[in-house]
Protein backbone atom coordinates (compact mmCIF):
# COMPACT_ATOMS: atom_id res chain seq x y z
CA UNK A 1 0.00 0.00 0.00
CA UNK A 2 1.32 3.62 -0.48
CA UNK A 3 -1.51 6.17 0.41
CA UNK A 4 -0.61 9.11 -1.98
CA UNK A 5 -1.38 6.52 -4.80
CA UNK A 6 -5.02 6.52 -3.79
CA UNK A 7 -6.72 2.99 -5.64
CA UNK A 8 -3.87 1.18 -2.99
CA UNK A 9 -5.89 1.83 0.17
CA UNK A 10 -8.59 -0.68 -1.14
CA UNK A 11 -6.58 -2.78 -3.58
CA UNK A 12 -3.51 -3.37 -1.23
CA UNK A 13 -3.65 -6.87 1.03
CA UNK A 14 -3.24 -6.25 4.55
CA UNK A 15 -2.19 -9.41 5.74
CA UNK A 16 1.33 -10.62 5.07
CA UNK A 17 2.38 -12.68 1.92
CA UNK A 18 3.07 -16.19 2.65
CA UNK A 19 6.23 -17.45 1.39
CA UNK A 20 5.86 -19.85 -1.01
CA UNK A 21 9.34 -22.16 -1.70
CA UNK A 22 9.64 -23.10 -5.19
CA UNK A 23 7.72 -26.40 -6.97
CA UNK A 24 7.86 -27.16 -10.05
CA UNK A 25 4.48 -24.80 -10.20
CA UNK A 26 6.89 -21.70 -9.73
CA UNK A 27 9.58 -22.81 -11.87
CA UNK A 28 7.95 -23.26 -14.81
CA UNK A 29 5.40 -20.38 -16.98
CA UNK A 30 4.12 -19.78 -20.35
CA UNK A 31 7.10 -19.92 -22.46
CA UNK A 32 5.18 -21.43 -25.49
CA UNK A 33 2.99 -20.42 -27.52
CA UNK A 34 2.95 -16.03 -28.13
CA UNK A 35 1.22 -16.32 -31.10
CA UNK A 36 3.18 -14.96 -33.95
CA UNK A 37 4.63 -11.91 -33.81
CA UNK A 38 5.05 -10.24 -37.23
CA UNK A 39 7.68 -8.18 -38.53
CA UNK A 40 5.77 -4.39 -37.24
CA UNK A 41 5.38 -6.29 -33.52
CA UNK A 42 8.43 -4.35 -32.36
CA UNK A 43 8.04 -0.94 -34.80
CA UNK A 44 5.36 1.03 -33.36
CA UNK A 45 6.35 3.60 -35.65
CA UNK A 46 5.18 1.10 -38.56
CA UNK A 47 2.02 -0.07 -37.75
CA UNK A 48 -0.46 1.72 -39.77
CA UNK A 49 -0.34 3.76 -43.24
CA UNK A 50 1.48 7.24 -42.32
CA UNK A 51 3.85 7.36 -39.58
CA UNK A 52 2.81 8.99 -36.37
CA UNK A 53 3.79 12.23 -34.85
CA UNK A 54 6.17 13.10 -32.45
CA UNK A 55 9.92 12.21 -31.66
CA UNK A 56 11.66 8.77 -32.87
CA UNK A 57 13.45 6.35 -30.36
CA UNK A 58 15.08 3.44 -30.31
CA UNK A 59 14.68 1.33 -26.84
CA UNK A 60 17.19 -1.80 -26.44
CA UNK A 61 18.55 -3.53 -23.79
CA UNK A 62 19.32 -7.03 -22.14
CA UNK A 63 17.03 -9.08 -19.70
CA UNK A 64 18.67 -10.81 -17.73
CA UNK A 65 18.36 -13.15 -14.41
CA UNK A 66 19.46 -11.91 -11.04
CA UNK A 67 22.46 -14.34 -11.47
CA UNK A 68 23.93 -12.48 -14.63
CA UNK A 69 22.18 -14.86 -16.51
CA UNK A 70 20.99 -13.76 -20.25
CA UNK A 71 17.16 -14.77 -20.47
CA UNK A 72 16.80 -15.70 -24.24
CA UNK A 73 13.45 -16.07 -26.57
CA UNK A 74 10.95 -14.37 -23.43
CA UNK A 75 7.91 -12.44 -24.59
CA UNK A 76 8.40 -8.94 -23.88
CA UNK A 77 5.14 -6.16 -24.00
CA UNK A 78 4.88 -2.85 -23.93
CA UNK A 79 1.73 -0.52 -23.95
CA UNK A 80 2.14 3.33 -23.86
CA UNK A 81 0.31 6.87 -24.96
CA UNK A 82 1.18 9.23 -28.12
CA UNK A 83 3.90 11.91 -28.11
CA UNK A 84 0.76 14.46 -26.80
CA UNK A 85 0.00 11.78 -23.71
CA UNK A 86 -3.18 10.30 -24.98
CA UNK A 87 -3.77 6.62 -24.65
CA UNK A 88 -5.96 4.92 -27.41
CA UNK A 89 -7.67 3.05 -24.81
CA UNK A 90 -12.23 3.94 -24.02
CA UNK A 91 -11.18 4.78 -20.50
CA UNK A 92 -8.74 7.82 -21.32
CA UNK A 93 -10.82 11.06 -21.29
CA UNK A 94 -7.63 13.39 -21.42
CA UNK A 95 -8.38 16.57 -23.52
CA UNK A 96 -5.04 15.29 -26.17
CA UNK A 97 -5.31 14.45 -29.39
CA UNK A 98 -5.07 10.95 -30.93
CA UNK A 99 -2.77 9.82 -33.61
CA UNK A 100 -4.48 7.90 -36.39
CA UNK A 101 -0.89 6.30 -37.29
CA UNK A 102 -0.15 5.54 -33.61
CA UNK A 103 -1.69 2.38 -31.00
CA UNK A 104 0.91 2.41 -28.50
CA UNK A 105 1.60 -1.66 -28.15
CA UNK A 106 4.65 -3.40 -29.02
CA UNK A 107 5.60 -7.16 -28.30
CA UNK A 108 9.01 -9.10 -29.35
CA UNK A 109 10.50 -12.52 -27.98
CA UNK A 110 14.31 -11.08 -26.59
CA UNK A 111 16.90 -13.04 -28.84
CA UNK A 112 19.31 -15.99 -27.97
CA UNK A 113 21.52 -13.22 -25.90
CA UNK A 114 18.35 -12.17 -24.11
CA UNK A 115 18.45 -8.79 -25.95
CA UNK A 116 15.56 -6.63 -27.49
CA UNK A 117 14.96 -3.99 -29.87
CA UNK A 118 11.76 -1.55 -29.87
CA UNK A 119 11.49 1.08 -32.29
CA UNK A 120 8.68 4.05 -30.95
CA UNK A 121 7.87 7.45 -30.12
CA UNK A 122 8.52 9.21 -27.32
CA UNK A 123 5.62 8.87 -25.21
CA UNK A 124 4.16 12.57 -23.78
CA UNK A 125 3.31 12.77 -19.87
CA UNK A 126 -0.31 12.90 -19.27
CA UNK A 127 -2.69 14.08 -16.25
CA UNK A 128 -4.52 11.14 -14.10
CA UNK A 129 -6.40 13.02 -11.40
CA UNK A 130 -5.18 11.22 -8.42
CA UNK A 131 -4.71 14.24 -6.45
CA UNK A 132 -4.89 17.98 -7.77
CA UNK A 133 -2.13 18.84 -10.89
CA UNK A 134 -1.24 15.36 -11.05
CA UNK A 135 0.58 14.39 -14.39
CA UNK A 136 2.60 11.03 -15.39
CA UNK A 137 5.91 11.30 -15.69
CA UNK A 138 6.56 9.87 -19.86
CA UNK A 139 6.75 6.32 -19.34
CA UNK A 140 6.17 3.18 -21.59
CA UNK A 141 4.70 -0.23 -19.45
CA UNK A 142 6.69 -3.33 -20.11
CA UNK A 143 5.69 -6.80 -19.00
CA UNK A 144 7.84 -9.47 -19.31
CA UNK A 145 7.07 -13.61 -18.51
CA UNK A 146 10.58 -14.81 -17.82
CA UNK A 147 10.72 -18.21 -17.97
CA UNK A 148 8.76 -19.01 -14.70
CA UNK A 149 6.04 -18.15 -12.93
CA UNK A 150 8.09 -16.43 -10.29
CA UNK A 151 9.78 -14.40 -12.73
CA UNK A 152 6.34 -12.62 -13.90
CA UNK A 153 7.39 -8.61 -14.23
CA UNK A 154 4.80 -5.64 -14.65
CA UNK A 155 7.05 -2.42 -14.52
CA UNK A 156 7.33 0.78 -16.33
CA UNK A 157 10.46 2.50 -17.83
CA UNK A 158 11.21 6.21 -17.17
CA UNK A 159 13.02 8.70 -19.38
CA UNK A 160 16.28 10.39 -18.09
CA UNK A 161 15.74 13.84 -16.42
CA UNK A 162 12.07 14.10 -16.18
CA UNK A 163 11.12 17.17 -13.93
CA UNK A 164 7.89 15.14 -13.02
CA UNK A 165 9.68 12.13 -10.87
CA UNK A 166 9.45 14.49 -7.37
CA UNK A 167 5.71 14.61 -8.07
CA UNK A 168 4.53 11.18 -9.05
CA UNK A 169 3.11 8.77 -6.09
CA UNK A 170 3.69 6.08 -8.74
CA UNK A 171 7.19 6.52 -9.35
CA UNK A 172 7.64 6.78 -5.71
CA UNK A 173 5.56 3.77 -4.40
CA UNK A 174 9.31 2.43 -5.06
CA UNK A 175 10.63 3.15 -1.77
CA UNK A 176 14.07 2.75 -1.89
CA UNK A 177 15.76 5.66 -4.05
CA UNK A 178 18.56 3.24 -5.70
CA UNK A 179 15.60 0.54 -7.19
CA UNK A 180 13.12 3.32 -8.50
CA UNK A 181 16.28 4.78 -10.13
CA UNK A 182 16.93 1.57 -11.80
CA UNK A 183 13.70 1.86 -13.90
CA UNK A 184 14.97 5.23 -15.73
CA UNK A 185 16.74 4.26 -18.93
CA UNK A 186 19.84 5.86 -20.03
CA UNK A 187 20.33 7.84 -22.98
CA UNK A 188 22.96 6.26 -25.44
CA UNK A 189 24.79 7.53 -28.75
CA UNK A 190 25.83 4.10 -29.65
CA UNK A 191 22.20 3.04 -29.99
CA UNK A 192 21.44 6.69 -31.53
CA UNK A 193 20.95 5.81 -35.18
CA UNK A 194 22.01 9.00 -37.28
CA UNK A 195 19.50 11.10 -39.02
CA UNK A 196 16.64 8.91 -37.49
CA UNK A 197 16.32 7.98 -34.08
CA UNK A 198 17.40 8.64 -30.42
CA UNK A 199 18.77 6.20 -28.67
CA UNK A 200 18.01 4.42 -24.67
CA UNK A 201 19.15 1.33 -23.31
CA UNK A 202 17.36 -0.28 -20.54
CA UNK A 203 18.72 -3.71 -19.24
CA UNK A 204 15.33 -5.45 -16.98
CA UNK A 205 16.77 -7.59 -14.44
CA UNK A 206 14.32 -10.14 -13.71
CA UNK A 207 14.51 -12.68 -10.10
CA UNK A 208 16.15 -15.66 -10.70
CA UNK A 209 14.74 -18.82 -9.98
CA UNK A 210 15.24 -21.51 -6.83
CA UNK A 211 16.50 -24.13 -9.47
CA UNK A 212 14.65 -27.00 -10.24
CA UNK A 213 14.06 -27.73 -6.29
CA UNK A 214 13.32 -31.28 -6.61
CA UNK A 215 13.33 -33.78 -9.62
CA UNK A 216 10.53 -35.94 -10.38
CA UNK A 217 10.50 -39.41 -9.15
CA UNK A 218 11.11 -41.54 -12.29
CA UNK B 1 16.00 -12.65 -3.98
CA UNK B 2 17.76 -10.23 -1.49
CA UNK B 3 20.44 -12.43 -1.47
CA UNK B 4 23.13 -10.56 0.52
CA UNK B 5 26.33 -9.67 -1.79
CA UNK B 6 24.50 -9.42 -4.29
CA UNK B 7 25.77 -6.86 -6.68
CA UNK B 8 23.48 -4.14 -7.07
CA UNK B 9 23.09 -4.26 -10.92
CA UNK B 10 21.80 -7.39 -10.16
CA UNK B 11 18.53 -7.07 -8.21
CA UNK B 12 15.94 -7.96 -9.27
CA UNK B 13 13.72 -4.72 -11.08
CA UNK B 14 11.09 -3.26 -9.07
CA UNK B 15 7.44 -3.81 -9.89
CA UNK B 16 4.82 -1.08 -11.10
CA UNK B 17 1.27 -1.33 -12.01
CA UNK B 18 -0.21 -2.07 -14.58
CA UNK B 19 -2.40 0.97 -14.92
CA UNK B 20 -6.09 1.96 -16.26
CA UNK B 21 -5.11 1.32 -20.23
CA UNK B 22 -2.87 -2.27 -19.95
CA UNK B 23 -5.51 -3.86 -22.09
CA UNK B 24 -3.81 -1.59 -25.45
CA UNK B 25 -0.46 -4.66 -24.43
CA UNK B 26 -1.69 -7.21 -22.50
CA UNK B 27 -4.44 -8.44 -24.92
CA UNK B 28 -2.51 -9.43 -28.13
CA UNK B 29 -3.11 -11.56 -30.11
CA UNK B 30 -6.15 -12.19 -28.42
CA UNK B 31 -7.40 -12.35 -24.82
CA UNK B 32 -7.32 -16.32 -23.92
CA UNK B 33 -9.69 -17.61 -21.91
CA UNK B 34 -10.20 -21.15 -23.54
CA UNK B 35 -6.84 -22.49 -22.00
CA UNK B 36 -7.62 -25.97 -22.77
CA UNK B 37 -9.84 -26.16 -26.49
CA UNK B 38 -11.90 -28.83 -26.81
CA UNK B 39 -10.65 -32.12 -27.22
CA UNK B 40 -8.00 -32.19 -24.44
CA UNK B 41 -8.11 -34.65 -22.22
CA UNK B 42 -9.58 -33.72 -18.77
CA UNK B 43 -12.19 -33.46 -16.65
CA UNK B 44 -13.79 -29.80 -17.98
CA UNK B 45 -13.70 -26.92 -15.96
CA UNK B 46 -15.76 -23.57 -16.37
CA UNK B 47 -13.90 -21.39 -14.17
CA UNK B 48 -15.51 -18.10 -12.88
CA UNK B 49 -12.98 -15.38 -11.38
CA UNK B 50 -14.43 -12.46 -9.61
CA UNK B 51 -12.27 -9.64 -8.15
CA UNK B 52 -13.02 -7.53 -5.74
CA UNK B 53 -11.58 -4.79 -3.34
CA UNK B 54 -11.02 -3.87 0.23
CA UNK B 55 -14.95 -2.95 0.26
CA UNK B 56 -16.20 -6.00 -1.47
CA UNK B 57 -16.83 -3.73 -5.07
CA UNK B 58 -15.41 -5.45 -8.20
CA UNK B 59 -13.12 -4.66 -10.00
CA UNK B 60 -13.78 -3.76 -13.61
CA UNK B 61 -10.21 -3.16 -13.99
CA UNK B 62 -8.28 -6.23 -13.03
CA UNK B 63 -6.08 -8.77 -14.95
CA UNK B 64 -5.89 -12.33 -14.36
CA UNK B 65 -3.71 -14.38 -15.53
CA UNK B 66 -3.27 -18.62 -14.78
CA UNK B 67 -1.16 -20.73 -15.28
CA UNK B 68 -1.20 -24.66 -14.45
CA UNK B 69 -0.17 -28.40 -15.77
CA UNK B 70 -2.01 -30.40 -17.72
CA UNK B 71 -4.32 -33.54 -16.61
CA UNK B 72 -1.28 -35.90 -15.90
CA UNK B 73 -0.12 -33.33 -13.58
CA UNK B 74 2.90 -32.39 -16.45
CA UNK B 75 3.44 -28.59 -17.28
CA UNK B 76 4.40 -27.51 -21.04
CA UNK B 77 7.63 -25.85 -20.09
CA UNK B 78 11.22 -27.46 -21.04
CA UNK B 79 12.32 -27.86 -17.27
CA UNK B 80 9.55 -30.47 -16.42
CA UNK B 81 11.51 -33.71 -16.49
CA UNK B 82 8.72 -36.26 -15.26
CA UNK B 83 8.23 -38.66 -17.97
CA UNK B 84 5.08 -37.47 -18.64
CA UNK B 85 3.05 -36.88 -22.12
CA UNK B 86 2.32 -33.17 -22.87
CA UNK B 87 -0.71 -32.08 -25.12
CA UNK B 88 0.62 -29.54 -27.80
CA UNK B 89 -3.03 -28.00 -27.46
CA UNK B 90 -2.63 -27.42 -24.25
CA UNK B 91 -0.39 -24.47 -23.25
CA UNK B 92 -1.55 -23.88 -19.90
CA UNK B 93 -1.62 -20.47 -19.58
CA UNK B 94 -4.91 -18.22 -19.45
CA UNK B 95 -5.13 -14.39 -19.54
CA UNK B 96 -8.41 -12.44 -19.01
CA UNK B 97 -9.54 -8.88 -18.07
CA UNK B 98 -12.38 -9.01 -15.77
CA UNK B 99 -15.48 -6.84 -17.06
CA UNK B 100 -17.76 -4.61 -15.94
CA UNK B 101 -18.89 -6.95 -13.44
CA UNK B 102 -15.66 -7.62 -12.19
CA UNK B 103 -15.41 -11.53 -13.46
CA UNK B 104 -13.24 -13.42 -15.86
CA UNK B 105 -14.20 -16.54 -17.11
CA UNK B 106 -11.93 -19.16 -18.44
CA UNK B 107 -12.76 -22.55 -20.53
CA UNK B 108 -9.83 -25.14 -18.71
CA UNK B 109 -9.31 -29.03 -17.38
CA UNK B 110 -8.37 -29.84 -13.75
CA UNK B 111 -4.89 -30.11 -13.72
CA UNK B 112 -3.28 -33.26 -12.20
CA UNK B 113 -1.03 -33.80 -9.27
CA UNK B 114 2.16 -31.71 -10.08
CA UNK B 115 5.40 -33.22 -7.64
CA UNK B 116 6.32 -31.70 -4.09
CA UNK B 117 8.76 -31.39 -2.08
CA UNK B 118 7.67 -34.38 0.42
CA UNK B 119 6.56 -37.58 -0.76
CA UNK B 120 3.45 -36.43 -1.50
CA UNK B 121 2.77 -34.78 -4.86
CA UNK B 122 0.64 -31.55 -4.78
CA UNK B 123 -2.74 -31.03 -4.54
CA UNK B 124 -4.66 -30.04 -8.00
CA UNK B 125 -4.50 -26.43 -8.11
CA UNK B 126 -3.36 -23.60 -10.82
CA UNK B 127 -1.54 -20.61 -10.48
CA UNK B 128 -3.03 -17.15 -10.46
CA UNK B 129 -1.00 -13.68 -10.91
CA UNK B 130 -3.56 -10.39 -10.68
CA UNK B 131 -2.75 -7.42 -11.75
CA UNK B 132 -4.67 -4.28 -11.60
CA UNK B 133 -4.85 -0.15 -11.33
CA UNK B 134 -3.60 0.36 -8.09
CA UNK B 135 -2.00 -2.78 -7.62
CA UNK B 136 1.52 -2.41 -7.15
CA UNK B 137 2.79 -5.27 -7.70
CA UNK B 138 1.87 -8.77 -9.41
CA UNK B 139 -0.46 -10.36 -6.39
CA UNK B 140 0.10 -14.21 -6.36
CA UNK B 141 -2.20 -16.85 -5.63
CA UNK B 142 -3.48 -20.59 -6.32
CA UNK B 143 -6.86 -22.30 -6.84
CA UNK B 144 -7.51 -25.02 -5.64
CA UNK B 145 -10.47 -27.27 -5.63
CA UNK B 146 -12.86 -27.55 -2.25
CA UNK B 147 -13.63 -31.17 -1.20
CA UNK B 148 -10.48 -32.71 -2.90
CA UNK B 149 -9.18 -35.24 -0.73
CA UNK B 150 -5.73 -34.10 -2.01
CA UNK B 151 -6.07 -30.87 0.05
CA UNK B 152 -5.38 -32.55 3.26
CA UNK B 153 -2.28 -33.79 2.49
CA UNK B 154 -0.91 -30.54 0.12
CA UNK B 155 2.55 -28.89 1.57
CA UNK B 156 1.49 -25.22 0.32
CA UNK B 157 -2.16 -25.31 2.04
CA UNK B 158 -0.06 -26.54 5.00
CA UNK B 159 1.45 -23.37 5.44
CA UNK B 160 -1.82 -21.28 5.43
CA UNK B 161 -3.76 -20.74 8.43
CA UNK B 162 -6.21 -23.03 8.53
CA UNK B 163 -8.83 -20.82 9.20
CA UNK B 164 -7.72 -19.10 5.70
CA UNK B 165 -7.44 -21.74 3.36
CA UNK B 166 -11.03 -21.22 2.20
CA UNK B 167 -9.65 -18.18 0.35
CA UNK B 168 -7.77 -20.65 -2.02
CA UNK B 169 -10.74 -22.61 -2.85
CA UNK B 170 -12.63 -22.96 -5.49
CA UNK B 171 -16.18 -23.82 -5.00
CA UNK B 172 -18.39 -25.69 -7.52
CA UNK B 173 -21.45 -23.53 -8.58
CA UNK B 174 -24.52 -24.79 -7.34
CA UNK B 175 -26.65 -26.80 -10.27
CA UNK B 176 -24.18 -26.07 -12.90
CA UNK B 177 -21.97 -29.16 -13.44
CA UNK B 178 -18.47 -28.34 -14.29
CA UNK B 179 -18.63 -24.59 -13.47
CA UNK B 180 -16.63 -23.80 -9.94
CA UNK B 181 -16.05 -20.14 -8.60
CA UNK B 182 -13.25 -18.49 -6.94
CA UNK B 183 -13.29 -14.88 -5.48
CA UNK B 184 -10.34 -12.86 -5.03
CA UNK B 185 -10.22 -10.25 -2.53
CA UNK B 186 -7.26 -8.10 -2.46
CA UNK B 187 -8.08 -6.92 1.29
CA UNK B 188 -10.40 -6.69 3.36
CA UNK B 189 -12.40 -8.90 5.68
CA UNK B 190 -12.25 -12.52 3.40
CA UNK B 191 -8.98 -11.19 2.36
CA UNK B 192 -7.24 -13.70 0.12
CA UNK B 193 -3.95 -15.28 0.81
CA UNK B 194 -1.03 -13.92 -1.35
CA UNK B 195 2.47 -15.91 -2.08
CA UNK B 196 5.49 -14.29 -1.64
CA UNK B 197 6.99 -16.01 -4.97
FE1 LIG C 1 0.73 4.86 -18.26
Amino acid sequence: MYPPYKPTLLRSPRKPLIVLPHTLSEVTGPVYGHGDISETDNDLTRQHDGEPLGERITVSGRVIDDNGRAVPNTLIEIWQCNAAGRYRHHVDRHAAPLDPNFSGAGRTLTDGQGRYFFTTIKPGAYPWQNHPNAWRPAHIHFSLFGTAFCQRLVTQMYFPDDPLFPFDPIFNSIPDEKARKRLICKFEMDLTKPEWSLGFRFDIVLRGREGTPFESKR
Amino acid sequence: MKAKGKKPELIPFPSQTVGPYFQIGLSRPEPTSQIAPPGVPGERLKLVCSVFDGQGWPLNDALVEIWQANANGKYHHPDDRQKKPVDPAFLGFGRMATNNEGICVFETIKPGRVPGPGKNPQAPHLTVSVFARGVLKRMATRIYFAGDAANEEDFVLARVPKARRNTLMAQPVPGEPGTWRFDVHLSGKQETVFFDV
